[in-house]
């Protein structure tokens, strides 16, 4: 099972903060974004945005990242704060 | 991540926060540094061509202090810094608010000064917090910015490490 979450703008365009999913492992955070697009087709013009960043297990990885069972991924807008 | 120093403070926190108790925290019992440097970021009522009534600020609660503590300890790695305070608000901020507050304290000035500068701009790319503006024109996301990436890299290129 994979905890996935949403942030921000995309949150709020997926009208959804978040969502958990039992896919095979170990894959990537790229797996992880095409197994939540597989069950909801209609966020591919938000999820699949290259700008998104991807946290996994609350630290800023690239899409090819290794993600184990029971692992966090976080998608979110590139960050604004400070 | 933790901090290591007893005399490093971190805090994501909905409360105000007063300049000069941090300063004080900065500076008492501390006979070893030779300079403090602070940053304190407010809320300004003009942003990305609109007027500003107001600002939320989101976060993500697991990873924002796991976050700005690895940028501490990053600023920590590259400078003698003996003291690292640093504060960010989330939620409802108004006008002329205080944001974020960071202080350094060092034994140099250029370390002091250069240490607060770096912790700034690692935040603000890497710290998972996200500004929805108020506007007279209704409410927006704040966009990224294209200088704060080049401050960045900036940041990396001078590092030994990644040269």
């Amino acid at each position: 099972m994979i905890n996935i979450v949403f942030f921000a703008q995309l949150r709020e365009q997926l009208k959804s903060d978040g969502l958990t999913l039992t896919i095979a492992t170990p894959c990537t955070v790229a797996d992880v974004q095409q197994a939540v697009l597989k069950k909801h087709p209609q966020w591919r013009d938000f999820l699949a945005n290259p700008a998104l960043m991807c946290a996994l297990n609350q630290d800023i990885v690239p899409l090819d990242a290794q993600v184990l069972d029971g692992n966090e991924v976080a998608f979110f807008p590139p960050v604004t704060g400070g | 991540m933790t901090l290591s120093s007893p005399y490093d403070f971190l805090s994501v926190q909905e409360a105000d926060f007063d300049v000069a108790h941090e300063y004080a925290q900065l500076r008492d019992h501390n006979s070893q540094d030779g300079a403090i440097v602070f940053f304190s970021g407010l809320v300004r009522d003009f942003n990305q061509g609109s007027d500003v009534t107001g600002l939320f600020l989101e976060h993500y609660p697991a990873m924002t202090e796991k976050a700005l503590a690895g940028i501490i300890t990053q600023a920590k790695q590259r400078w003698p810094l003996s003291r690292v305070r640093l504060i960010h608000r989330v939620g409802q901020l108004q006008l002329a608010e205080q944001i974020v507050f960071v202080g350094v304290s060092s034994s140099h000035r250029e370390a002091a000064f250069e240490a607060c500068h770096f912790i700034m701009d690692y935040l603000k790319k890497q710290a998972p917090f996200w500004k929805k503006e108020t506007t007279r024109q209704g409410p927006r996301w704040v966009e990224t910015l294209k200088k704060d990436e080049e401050a960045l890299h900036k940041w990396q290129q001078d590092d030994p490490k990644h040269s």
